[in-house]
């Protein structure tokens, strides 16, 4: 019966959403982070979704999460040459994390997690009527 | 004995299941780079699957009919976004959203339909009873 497939499809969907929660979250935890060292900095990063389809009939299925990227948008450097991690010439390097992107990819994860949520909910109302069928 | 009334709801039935799972792909998809929404011409599906060309070729009576294939004997076509987005995804959640619902909607009456018929027939063996 295809109806049960769309509780794989947005699980999927929703695992996926919720992902990019989890990633937005540490993204906005860490977006006041200044640091000395370059490297060490905390770089911005963002979940990549794939779709894949049912291995059976070719159909459009769920969403795979293909891995975190970190964000390659330039450092910010702020000359603060009394800071206490400031490097020889004075400078600290601060995150490129963009809180205004961040809450914007936060309402967009929500609002897509609770359309899968509805879906579910639709379909396993269909189901619950088609199980008393002729009753 | 063969019953019309029953075969003509259970495929439109089956056809909305599909769909259903089709709408739910694509709803669940909206924030997939480069996702195409696919969806299928309902009627067209429907009239397919009355014809009969739903079946596949068999040389004996003792061969698998296609009744149940999977995405079998309609095509999936590409939905034509109104407003195409950047990261080459055609979804438009509130179009999904609301086919969606239309289909869900529909499911119900094919429901109703055939619990209908299946009342009717069970009044008629009961002797009106």
């Amino acid at each position: 019966m295809s109806l049960f497939k769309v509780f794989d499809t947005a699980g999927s969907a929703m695992n996926a959403q919720s992902v990019r929660m989890n990633v937005t979250a540490s993204n906005l935890a860490n977006a006041g982070q200044v640091s000395g060292d370059p490297n060490q900095v905390y770089r911005a990063r963002q979940p990549v979704f794939t779709s894949f389809n049912d291995t059976l009939s070719g159909q459009p299925g769920g969403v795979r999460l293909d891995g975190v990227v970190e964000s390659q948008a330039p450092l910010q450097v702020l000359y603060q040459p009394d800071h206490p991690e400031a490097d020889a010439d004075g400078n600290v390097y601060a995150t490129n994390v963009n809180t205004v992107e961040e809450m914007v990819n936060m309402i967009s994860a929500s609002r897509s997690y609770k359309n899968n949520v509805e879906m579910i909910n639709t379909t396993k109302d269909l189901l619950l009527q088609t199980l008393s069928l002729g009753r | 004995m063969d019953i019309p009334a029953f075969g003509q709801f259970e495929t439109a039935l089956r056809l909305r299941a599909q769909r259903n799972e089709l709408l739910a792909s694509n709803i669940a998809n909206a924030d997939t780079p480069n996702y195409k929404a696919r969806d299928i011409d309902f009627a067209s599906a429907l009239s397919t699957a009355r014809g009969g060309s739903l079946d596949m070729q068999t040389t004996s009576d003792l061969h698998r009919k296609a009744w149940n294939t999977p995405g079998g004997g309609f095509e999936t076509m590409y939905r034509i976004p109104q407003q195409s987005s950047l990261d080459g995804n055609t979804v438009e959640t509130d179009v999904e959203q609301a086919q969606f619902a239309e289909n869900a909607l529909q499911y119900r009456a094919a429901l109703s339909f055939l619990d209908g018929s299946i009342r009717t027939m069970r009044y008629a063996l009961k002797g009106g009873d």
